[in-house]
């Protein structure tokens, strides 16, 4: 067994006995449980909503709703997943509304993403070596909180599920209510447009000096040059 | 950008997450040996995810709501323990 394996084992066998504790009415015990996973849960939240007071009341209601569940949880998951799978659903339920105040459904934005091309990627230069070397660890986060907001979030949504909760596709569509394909799609959308975001912020030389390659075809040449 | 790379990008995501088939990573990883662009794409594309995934950039709660939040909680546990 790899030494992974057993440290895994044995935060899962140590998770175990909190639940238990919990389940018996030790609020220490659950208290516990939670600082262990809240950075995770609010993260999930953040990501989705990108609006502080929103995702306060989705980790508070969702922590509650476990609190409410816990003599329902199994252990098929572990407790982070499971609370962060709380928060999500939350979370998402949010998003609808937001978009009925603005008299849109999700699905009337997602449905024109999914009939057009792909967009071809722009910027073709290489990240440098360590990408965040020189960067506070602050301002990553920040870098990459801004490029999850500027998804649109029909994109936004898929792009959470899949790679920050680390659902699978079958389980972000049936979350979401969309089809696999649909989710396939929007996620390739989702993570090609950070990865333009990002390679603005952590590419090499090139970037710095200026030869950052625009729109459309000039685009395109500009950055083979760089490439080249 | 040459119609192979069109066809390339809608794949890059199964090649990425180790879900594609042999004969498209085998396909992909032939097509970036001749195409540097492609090659800093799903490089590109690859390191974009691993910051997302990684566990390194997860948040920090905000101070006052962290206390916040247990507070709460613990109110509402001697609550329920209160109707047992």
């Amino acid at each position: 067994m790899s030494e992974i394996d057993h440290e895994a084992l044995l935060e899962r066998a140590s998770e175990s006995a909190l639940v238990l504790k919990a389940r018996s009415g030790d609020f220490e015990a659950f208290d516990q449980l939670v600082r262990g996973c809240e950075r995770r849960v609010w993260t999930v939240a953040w990501r989705i909503l990108a609006e502080r007071e929103e995702t306060e009341n989705v980790v508070q209601t969702a922590f509650l709703k476990a609190m409410e569940a816990l003599s329902t949880f199994r252990g098929e998951s572990n407790f982070c997943t499971w609370v962060g799978r709380i928060a999500s659903r939350a979370a998402l339920d949010v998003l609808r509304s937001r978009r009925r105040e603005r008299s849109l459904s999700l699905d009337e934005i997602a449905a024109e993403d999914d009939e057009a091309p792909v967009p071809h990627p722009e910027l073709l230069v290489d990240w440098r070596e360590d990408p965040t070397l020189g960067i506070e660890r602050e301002e990553v986060r920040q870098i990459l909180d801004r490029a999850i907001a500027n998804l649109p979030d029909s994109l936004r949504s898929v792009f959470v599920l899949r790679d920050v909760q680390d659902l699978d596709t079958a389980q972000t569509a049936a979350e979401l209510g969309i089809t696999p394909g649909n989710v396939k799609v929007r996620l390739l959308r989702a993570r090609l447009r950070l990865r333009e975001e990002l390679t603005r912020a952590f590419g090499g030389e090139a970037m710095v000096h200026g030869h950052m390659a625009g729109s459309g075809t000039g685009g395109l040449a500009a950055a083979a040059e760089v490439a080249a | 950008m040459s119609g192979e790379c069109k066809d390339l990008l809608s794949g890059i995501s199964e090649y990425l997450d180790g879900t594609a088939s042999e004969a498209l990573c085998a396909e992909i990883r032939r097509h970036m040996e001749g195409c540097e662009n492609c090659r800093v794409v799903v490089d590109s594309a690859r390191k974009t995810i691993a910051f997302y995934k990684g566990d390194q950039l997860v948040q920090e709660l905000p101070p006052d709501f962290q206390v916040r939040l247990h507070g709460t909680l613990r109110d509402a546990w001697e609550r329920r323990q209160g109707k047992v």
